[in-house]
């Protein structure tokens, strides 16, 4: 990459010369990966018989792209590039960052508090079923869950790949609890934020003396072994068949949303019937428990308990050497994210009606790690941006019909959600190394000293 | 004056199989400064470590104030208020100064923090004026003021240095250790310091030892030792401030 700041300075012709053979390289490269994958697809005809199909104008397709991607990249996109980061050296710093930036997260809640209602008016009561349900509260599940595990890798730096198993926790807690015992989801969604939390605990018992990489892998095996648990404990979670007919949420016992209930949402107000409201309701309870979730982590950062996570996260043997328990530490902070797993779990039972141990796969859990990552660890926004970014994009996809066009009509978008996951985190991780948010905002904010020092005797004589 | 606050007997530690200290005896009387002086790798941190039980002992006694806190895990240690300033600073990088200092404070749960980071302050200048930057970012001798800074915030009754004078300017190190002094004299901390600026540590102790290979060899006053011409060979000639 050395050579990259000569390359502006070349001559035009040379450099296009230049684009033209790292195009023409690019897709000889593409051509050699995608000639199997891609160039030949083995089915079976109606004598179950094998027979390979030439996509040869799909592979076509394929190469040409990434030549002309390429050539596009070091031809144009580059030099525009460096012009551009030259231009931005050359001003100087802004002091002020811009009204939108500094008031980010004020201007994102009114649009989320407004969201439903700009879905209504642009789509309509039906047709903003799947703005509000499909995108908003699929997105708003993976924030809280990402700002859940948040708590435990970005804060107290303790790598938990098996996050999944909490949230599996509160959805199996609620579902079996409706269930059997008939208990309202306000009465469970606190008692499976306990039980999660529980679990939590005993998750953090035995790899307290676990770092890194061994810890990763412990708690991996954790998610795992819940999930068998689900699948192999037939009596009590109906195995893979999974618990169907989960009750609905009520509007604090007030309105039913049953269609049979005397008390209907809809019928009480004299509103067409109509699942949407459901769903509305069901997009603020998310943003409502997403929310909270926000709250407390923010809260407790400024604690000492979260100051005491940060620091145990950098140097654990500092921290004792300061007098800190470090196992009381931990296991707050594995129990506190779990916590916040199991809300979220209770809530995706009551949403889906349905829960089976499919819905808790390891690759969930990769994916909230990945979107905490990517929000660069720690970072409440970047976190959330993140998330919209892979699960609203992912969503998307399913909408991008026109991609059929381009690549045939058996073509489907979703199945190359995770191709594109994967491409969009290579490209941040390499454009921001550190996350969308990447720099630790300090707790203390010594401009607002006099406010500080004065919520510290505050906490000191308490 | 003259009761012992911290007494360390025959205390061997080990690294795996590998014995770092081989029978140590030292005692630290209340209000003293003692210091520990010996040549690279002779086991000085692993003492200042063994007392904070990390690791810990695997033979003899580590008495603090009367009780034996060898078996003691570190962060109880640290709660009978013995504060260290290890070897290589262990500040916390990410967080600010001033973030750091407030869990200094940690034992207390802040509740002195206003009056005792104004006192941190007042004898490093320094970290007041980059109190809102990052620990990693400061300069050597900058963390290794906010490491004794950071010790100092948990009122101890014992403080003990790993090697405070690392990488500080000549300038510097006497401030350090006219300030160690006079916190001591003052508000009678007791202060156990290993040093490699044998002079500087020497001239201003009460006593010092002297370890070689996880074995203390050698102890006095300090102005017996500088006196002494095995000590001058050893640790002084070549070196002086
Ligand atoms: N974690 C460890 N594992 C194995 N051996 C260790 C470890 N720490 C220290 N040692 C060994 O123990 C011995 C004593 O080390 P120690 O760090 O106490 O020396 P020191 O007197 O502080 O030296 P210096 O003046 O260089 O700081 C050395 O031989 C060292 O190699
Ligand atoms: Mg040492």
């Amino acid at each position: 990459m050395a050579n990259m700041s000569n390359m502006s300075e070349r001559a035009g012709g040379s450099l296009t010369a230049w684009a033209l053979r790292e195009g023409f390289y690019a897709g000889a490269v593409s051509l050699g990966l995608f000639v199997l994958f891609v160039g030949l697809e083995t089915t079976q005809n109606i004598r179950n018989e094998l027979v390979l199909n030439r996509r040869l104008g799909l592979l076509g397709i394929f190469v040409i792209v990434a030549a002309v991607g390429r050539f596009l990249t070091v031809a144009y996109l580059r030099p525009w590039a460096a012009a551009r980061k030259a231009a931005a050296a050359a001003k100087p710093a802004e002091g002020e960052e811009g009204f939108s930036k500094r008031n980010f997260s004020k201007i994102a809640i009114v649009f989320l508090l407004l969201y439903p209602l700009i879905a209504i008016s642009i789509f309509g009561v039906q047709g903003s079923l799947k703005w509000v349900d499909n995108l908003g509260i699929q997105i708003l599940i993976y924030v809280m869950l990402a700002w859940g595990l948040n708590i435990v890798v970005g804060l107290a730096g303790l790598l938990d790949l098996g996050y999944v198993a909490f949230y599996a926790v509160g959805a199996y807690s609620y579902a079996l609890l409706s269930q059997h015992f008939g208990l309202s989801f306000w009465v469970l969604l606190p008692l499976a934020g306990i039980l999660a939390a529980f679990w939590g605990m005993i998750l953090g018992f035995p790899v307290l003396r676990l770092k890194g990489d061994y810890l990763a892998i412990v708690t991996l095996a954790f998610g795992e072994i819940i999930r068998l648990v689900l699948i192999n404990w037939t009596e009590v979670t109906k195995g893979t068949f999974g618990v169907s007919g989960i009750p609905k949420v009520s509007v604090f016992g007030i309105w039913s949303f049953d269609v049979s209930a005397a008390n209907n949402f809809a019928k009480a107000f004299g509103l067409p019937m109509s699942s949407a409201y459901y769903k509305i309701f069901l997009f603020y309870l998310i943003l409502a428990l997403a929310l909270l979730t926000a709250y407390v982590t923010i809260r407790l950062r400024r604690m000492p308990i979260g100051r005491t996570w940060e620091a145990m996260r950098e140097d654990e043997i500092a921290c004792r050497s300061l007098g800190i328990n470090t196992v009381t530490t931990k296991l707050t902070a594995f129990s506190i994210g779990a916590m916040f797993g199991g809300f979220a779990g209770s809530f995706f039972a009551v949403r889906q009606g349905f829960v089976s141990p499919e819905s808790f796969v390891f690759l969930e859990s990769a994916i909230i790690l990945a979107i905490v990552v990517l929000g660069g660890m720690g970072s409440l926004v970047g976190i959330a941006v993140a998330a919209v970014v892979m699960i609203g994009g992912t969503e998307l996809l399913r909408e991008m019909q026109f991609l059929k066009r381009v690549f045939g009509p058996d073509f489907t978008p979703e199945l190359y959600r995770m191709l594109i996951f994967g491409l969009a985190m290579v490209v941040v991780m390499v454009w921001k190394p550190r996350g969308f948010v990447g720099s630790r905002e300090p707790t203390a904010f010594l401009r607002e000293r006099k406010v500080v020092s004065g919520s510290f005797t505050k906490e000191g004589h308490g | 004056m003259s009761d012992t606050l911290l007494s360390v007997q025959s205390v061997e530690t080990y690294y795996g199989n590998i014995r770092a200290l081989a029978g140590v005896n030292i005692d630290v009387k209340k209000g003293e400064i003692v210091s520990l002086i010996g040549a690279n790798g002779a086991g000085k941190s692993t003492l200042m470590m063994t007392i904070c039980g990390s690791p810990q002992a695997r033979a003899g006694t580590v008495t603090f104030d009367g009780e034996d806190i060898t078996r003691l895990p570190t962060h109880l240690i640290a709660r009978r208020r013995i504060a260290q300033s290890p070897e290589g600073r262990r500040i916390f990088p990410r967080m600010t100064v001033y973030e750091n200092l407030q869990m200094g404070a940690s034992l207390d749960n802040l509740k002195y923090f206003n009056e005792d980071v104004e006192k941190i302050y007042t004898l490093f200048p320094r970290l007041k004026e980059r109190q809102a930057q990052r620990g990693g970012t400061l300069s050597g001798g900058e963390q290794q003021m906010l490491s004794i800074g950071r010790a100092l915030m948990a009122r101890p009754k014992l403080l003990l240095l790993d090697e405070p004078s690392l990488g500080l300017a000549p300038l510097i190190v006497t401030q350090i250790f006219d300030a160690i002094k006079a916190l001591n004299q003052e508000q009678g901390l007791t202060v156990f310091l290993v040093e490699q600026n044998a002079f500087a540590a020497l001239k201003r102790s009460n006593r010092a030892y002297v370890m070689v290979n996880g074995q203390v060899t050698m102890s006095g006053s300090g102005k017996e030792l500088l006196a002494n011409p095995e000590v001058r060979a050893a640790y002084l000639e070549g070196g002086r401030h």
